[in-house]
């Protein structure tokens, strides 16, 4: 398989990184920049435990091409703390219980934050349409929707 | 002493919503699950050849070209590891030896240096196959007329209380005979017969099934899984392989998602198994979504014929219950299944006569094991919709109904044990006053129909009667503490719970316990498995004996330093103080390093470790023919939920307005966990009862994938959810707490069922219920044109 040498800003700081052409950005992320957070519940873009910020933009990251994301800006999980802090949501996702197993946290963290940033003041549909993508088998998104109500707040 | 720490106000542990301490880990992407862990360049990967035919023999297998294929390190068949095992019938494999019983079933492996590798190898294995007939209907495969799919059932090993029929596919029978049935159906005024069918569902935890393993160069095998059953996991597969089960070391890690799916022996088993056979190198094997689906343990479907009846005044009198269960090729946990629907059978109501028949049937699906709360959501899909039925024709309205024979203290079971005081009248009040279920209230458009059902519930612990519980309890130089414990964190909460329970017990600020995860078989305390709602009960009761015993070994190692009676002495928040002589002292150091006597005549104390044990004891067997014995469980926990709907009319779909739901959990030790368990149990039921359905045909699941096995999203939960819960105290439950895990998505099909119903005046048998098939009823009935 024939590499592709690609350099990107994971979580501020900037990589380069030698992927395979079939690589996709979980993959990526999860075995070559060891950033385990970002989670792997299908590998069919269908559950949302895989979701990062690129440039932006929440998208699954096991249908995005590692050798595609030349030059992008990525988010994982673990990028939303900063300097020691956790982020707003974070923080209200504690606060409300909005975790269980804890699998589809880091997913739903991403796309709250993504919806968040479009839309400060979203209403309870516009929060559950956001999230509908990132499936939760624990909670039955009741806290976790509070922890985005209490985040926008 | 004014300002003495043990004066400070402190927070009870016991009844306090806590944030959980595993939390901080999981929002920062830092909590390690199993696939999360590193094991460098050696890690294999592995990947497994199944069977494409529901039942065939297999006639040959040839593994040489996938051996060739470079990068492939070992390919394995069954022939190499032919022990059977399983939890509780010993009817299973790891790979299937000389037939195929289900479409998915592992007949080899292969272990490579890439996934890709690894799926080229699985390919170039060739199995040569002869189809048999196969069956595909558990009443059919009941039959003398089935062909049969396990004819070596009379060889295979079972405890006392499972009834396997030689020479059928019927793998377990349970029965309940109590009083006289046939004779009270001329004593009931009303009487509803009706047959539910209820499907196969997956549990679809988020994470899939995952395990890492590896032999060295000694024989020594140690396995990392996504896991409930760490220890029985050891035992299992120790036993499959016939190593020691000291040389088998399973560690397990955080678990994304388990709802009985990751309980029990399934895929773990299979790369043990590769691992056997390439000493050194530590291979994974990681469960696509796919083979999640079908693979591994499914919720087994139900057939069930319901007859039930009551006198005049609406007082249950009669009940017979018919149940065959499609347990699948491999019933070893399913068997347990059919034995708690069949105990369980009378649901949480009290009927003088009552005869089941729990039938669990091999038949060519995907093997059923546990699901969340087995037996009762199928059992009660049925029981609690006939008997809404009843209560309309008996023309008492549905609250009065459920509260006039819910079961009570002093109430003889169907199996004859003696009920335990319970709080079912205030869950059904509960829920009763939240939706207003005396009130028949307008649509709010008149497209819509609207309408309101209720249901209640009851399930015990299902288990072995002896499943043991222990933990340890080690304190640190800051006094700190640590809980050691064998039960798994799987999302529910219990790491927190158990770390209350200690505190509580010791007489600490909850801040300073903490847990000693990941559970691993070498060190950590034994627990059976993490399952049947028994953490919070079994595993508490076992944490507090061993915080006890820290804190007796902590109180006589200050009585003696101080020449004092441990009567006057106590340890609150962290301080032991004396009411005699009023002295304190903090935990600091003397839990590690004991106290100086006076007077300089040496030292007392030294590292202080406590141990506790927990396993109940007065669990009998029952009658093979009757089902009768004094106590057929340890408990049961009971509760009742409601749904206030609308049903558009031209669309058939289901619009929740609200929904209640209440549980008697003995005493709520953490109030936002158990909520948050009730919420998400709701949902995962509600989930069951409006989309899902694993569709089988001619054994092949035809919709393996989340696009067309649909779970409840955000947009589906968009109502409000009511939660009381009710406390009424468990004699042997720590602080009388009593589990509730499972229980929230025991009621929650029978709840829609009656409110479907009530709005439309049709009774839908089957779920799930689909905007599709109510659409279609309503156009059947008239109702839309």
């Amino acid at each position: 398989m024939t590499l592709k040498t690609i350099t990107l800003t994971v979580n501020d700081l900037v990589e380069t990184v030698d992927v395979p052409q079939n690589m996709t950005l979980l993959q990526m992320i999860r075995e070559k920049l060891s950033l385990t957070g970002t989670k792997n519940g299908c590998a069919a873009g269908e559950c949302g435990a895989c979701t990062v910020l690129m440039n932006g933009e929440p998208v699954n990251s096991c249908m995005v091409l590692a050798a595609e994301c030349e030059g992008a800006n990525i988010v994982t999980v673990e990028g939303l703390a900063k300097a020691g802090k956790l982020s707003t949501l974070q923080d209200t996702i504690i606060e409300a219980g909005g975790v269980q197993c804890g699998f589809c946290t880091p997913g739903m963290l991403i796309s709250a934050t993504a919806l968040l940033k479009r839309n400060p003041n979203p209403t309870d549909s516009e929060i559950r349409s956001a999230i509908v993508g990132n499936l939760c088998r624990c909670t039955g998104y009741v806290r976790i929707v509070d922890a985005i109500k209490m985040a926008a707040k | 002493m004014a300002n003495a720490k043990s004066k400070e106000q402190v927070v009870n542990p016991i009844g306090a919503s806590f944030t959980r301490n595993d939390v901080y880990e999981k929002v920062t992407g830092s909590a390690v699950y199993a696939d999360d862990i590193q094991f460098g360049n050696k890690l294999l990967y592995a990947r497994a050849k199944r069977s494409p035919y529901p039942h065939a023999l297999i006639k040959k297998i040839d593994i040489s070209k996938a051996e060739a294929l470079p990068g492939v390190k070992v390919v394995v068949t069954g022939k190499d590891f032919p022990n059977r095992i399983g939890l509780y019938l010993q009817d299973k494999t790891i790979f299937a030896t000389d037939r195929v019983r289900f479409i998915g079933e592992p007949v080899a492996a292969v272990a490579a240096i890439s996934e890709e590798v690894a799926m080229k190898a699985v390919e170039l294995i060739e199995v040569e196959y002869e189809e048999l007939e196969a069956v595909f209907d558990a009443e059919f495969g009941a039959s003398d007329k089935a062909p049969l799919i396990h004819p070596d059932l009379d060889k295979y090993v079972c405890p006392n209380f499972i009834f396997p029929k030689a020479g059928t596919n019927i793998a377990n029978h349970f029965k309940i005979r109590k009083g006289d049935v046939s004779s009270a159906w001329d004593k009931c005024a009303y009487v509803v017969e009706r047959s539910f069918k209820i499907p196969h569902i997956q549990h679809v935890p988020i994470e899939t099934h995952i395990a890492i393993a590896q032999m060295d160069e000694k024989g020594k095998v140690t396995v990392w899984a996504s896991s409930q059953s760490p220890f029985a996991q050891r035992n299992l597969i120790a036993h499959a392989l016939h190593i020691s089960q000291s040389d088998l070391r399973v560690i397990a890690p955080l678990v994304g998602g388990g709802f009985g799916s990751k309980a029990g022996v399934t895929m773990e088993a299979i790369p043990v198994a590769l691992a056997t056979k390439c000493k050194g190198w530590p291979v994974k094997f990681l469960l696509t979504r796919e083979e999640e689906f079908y693979t591994n343990f499914v919720r087994q479907g139900l057939t069930i014929h319901v007859k039930v009846g009551c006198d005049k005044e609406g007082n249950l009198l009669a009940l017979k219950n018919m149940m065959y269960w499609d347990g699948g090729a491999s019933t070893e946990y399913g068997t347990n299944v059919t034995r708690a629907g069949g105990y369980s059978s009378s649901g949480p109501y009290d009927i003088p006569n009552v005869e089941t028949d729990s039938i669990c049937v091999y038949t060519n699906h995907p093997i059923g094991g546990a699901y969340r709360g087995f037996g009762m959501s199928e059992l009660h899909t049925g029981l609690d919709q006939a008997i809404d039925e009843l209560a309309e024709k008996a023309g008492v309205d549905k609250v009065t109904f459920l509260k006039k024979n819910g079961v009570a203290e002093g109430d003889v079971l169907v199996t004859g044990m003696i009920m335990h005081k319970n709080g079912i009248q205030e869950c059904i009040d509960n829920v009763a006053k939240s939706l207003k279920m005396n009130e028949k209230e307008k649509p709010s458009s008149p497209d819509r129909l609207r309408g309101k059902g209720i249901a209640a519930m009851w399930k015990a612990p299902a288990m072995p009667p002896n499943p043991g519980s222990s933990a340890w309890v080690e304190m640190s130089e800051d006094g700190n503490v640590t809980v050691g414990l064998g039960g798994q964190e799987i999302g529910q909460g219990t790491f927190t719970v158990m770390a209350q329970m200690a505190a509580a017990a010791l007489g600490v600020p909850y801040e300073k316990v903490r847990i000693a995860g990941p559970v691993d078989t070498q060190y950590s305390p034994y627990e059976w498995q993490t399952v049947a709602s028994r953490l919070t009960w079994s595993m508490g009761n076992a944490v507090v004996l061993a915080a006890k015993d820290a804190r007796r070994q902590i109180l006589e190692t200050v009585a003696e330093a101080w020449k004092e009676s441990t009567d006057d002495l106590d340890i609150i928040n962290g301080v032991v103080v004396s009411y005699k002589s009023e002295r304190e002292t903090s935990l600091e150091n003397i839990v590690i390093y004991g106290m100086p006597k006076e007077n300089n005549e040496g030292w007392t104390g030294g590292p202080i470790v406590g141990r506790g044990s927990f396993m109940p004891k007065y669990v009998t067997n029952l009658d093979a023919e009757t089902g009768q014995g004094p106590r057929a469980v340890v408990h049961y926990t009971v509760g009742c939920e409601g749904l206030d709907i609308e049903i558009d009319k031209n669309t058939g779909t289901i619009y929740v307005l609200k929904g209640a739901a209440s549980f008697d959990v003995g005493k709520a030790i953490n109030p936002a966990l158990v909520k948050a368990q009730v919420e998400g149990g709701f949902a995962q039921g509600l989930s069951s009862a409006m989309f899902e359905e694993i569709k089988l045909v001619k054994g092949v699941m035809t919709n393996p994938s989340f696009v067309d096995y649909r779970i409840a999203t955000a947009p589906d939960m968009d109502f409000p959810l009511d939660t009381p819960f009710v406390e009424v105290p468990q004699d042997d439950g720590p602080w009388g707490a009593r589990g509730v895990g499972e229980h929230p998505m025991v009621p929650t099909i029978a709840a829609l069922g009656n409110a479907i119903y009530d709005a439309t005046g049709i009774r839908l048998t089957n779920p799930p219920y689909s905007a599709e098939k109510i659409y279609l009823a309503m156009l059947d009935k008239g109702l839309v044109k």
